[in-house]
């Protein structure tokens, strides 16, 4: 059961991902996009990381998304065509891509990844918490308070910069 | 883990994924859409991080922490680079790399 639904997932990632860089009109690449984005979350959901599946929709699909389809809002046209690709730039795009995929792929199926065989650590949404403002070994005070500042940073700069003289 | 699916068919997908970004990265020439090809590529590089600390390293949780930061760092990326192109289709009336040649306004 579990395995038909990871194919069906993948499916919809693959398929919705390739119409996101190849469709010619920009929003619906957004909503492509999101949808991607919403299939990403299920494989979180599956893999039993809730919180980051959780972050992932509300940050990636309520957030980043929103913010995409509002510029375009701000900046196009709803209906406007993109330039169509030249088939020798699309040649080039897509030989580069599709060699760095198979020299990926064949170093993932040479390698043999070798689980340490550990118990599973908690990971509630307490235990997370903890975690990330905990001072001691493995916590992550530090990061979490430069992401905060660099938060704040590109607010200010995202207001600066797209104000009006 | 999600049973019956080995490390390997998910990095794949992961990795097919990034692919893909990267070509609309090359491809494209409209600033919002490059900017859709980075998200995926961000996007492939946290199913990654997940699923190596899931199936390898079980008793840590540093692939999940990386995921949560990596988020919020293509959150501040995507708000700023839209606040760039805003400012520049304010100014040049358009969005396409090749008209944007310079950086005075």
């Amino acid at each position: 059961m579990e395995t038909i639904i990871f194919y069906i997932i993948s499916v919809i990632i693959l398929v919705f991902s390739v119409l996101t860089v190849t469709t010619n009109k920009i929003l619906r690449a957004a909503v492509y996009l999101l949808f991607t984005l919403v299939a990403t979350a299920a494989f979180y959901f599956m893999m039993e990381y809730e919180f980051l599946a959780a972050v992932q929709l509300t940050v990636y699909a309520g957030g980043i998304v929103v913010l995409i389809i509002f510029s375009i809002l701000l900046t196009h046209q709803i209906n406007l065509n993109l330039e169509k690709i030249y088939p020798a730039k699309a040649l080039i795009a897509g030989g580069s891509a599709l060699i760095g995929l198979a020299v990926i792929l064949l170093t993932i199926k040479d390698n043999s990844f070798t689980p340490s065989g550990l118990e599973k650590s908690d990971n509630s949404v307490n235990a997370i918490g903890r975690t990330l403002l905990s001072y001691g070994d493995g916590g992550y005070i530090l990061p979490f308070e430069v992401i905060s500042v660099l938060l704040l940073a590109a607010m200010i700069g995202a207001i600066v910069i797209a104000k009006k003289k | 883990m999600i049973e019956g699916i080995s490390i390997y068919q998910i990095i794949t997908v992961s990795t097919i994924m990034f692919f893909v970004g990267a070509y609309g990265f090359i491809s494209r020439k409209n600033l919002i859409t490059m900017l859709m090809a980075i998200e995926l590529m961000l996007n492939a590089v946290n199913i990654n991080f997940v699923a190596f600390n899931k199936y390898l390293h079980p008793e840590n949780m540093q692939g999940h922490f990386y995921s949560l930061f990596i988020i919020a760092i293509a959150a501040a990326e995507a708000a700023v680079a839209i606040a760039i192109i805003i400012n520049l289709y304010r100014n040049l009336h358009s969005i396409d790399v090749e008209d944007v040649n310079k950086m005075k306004h």
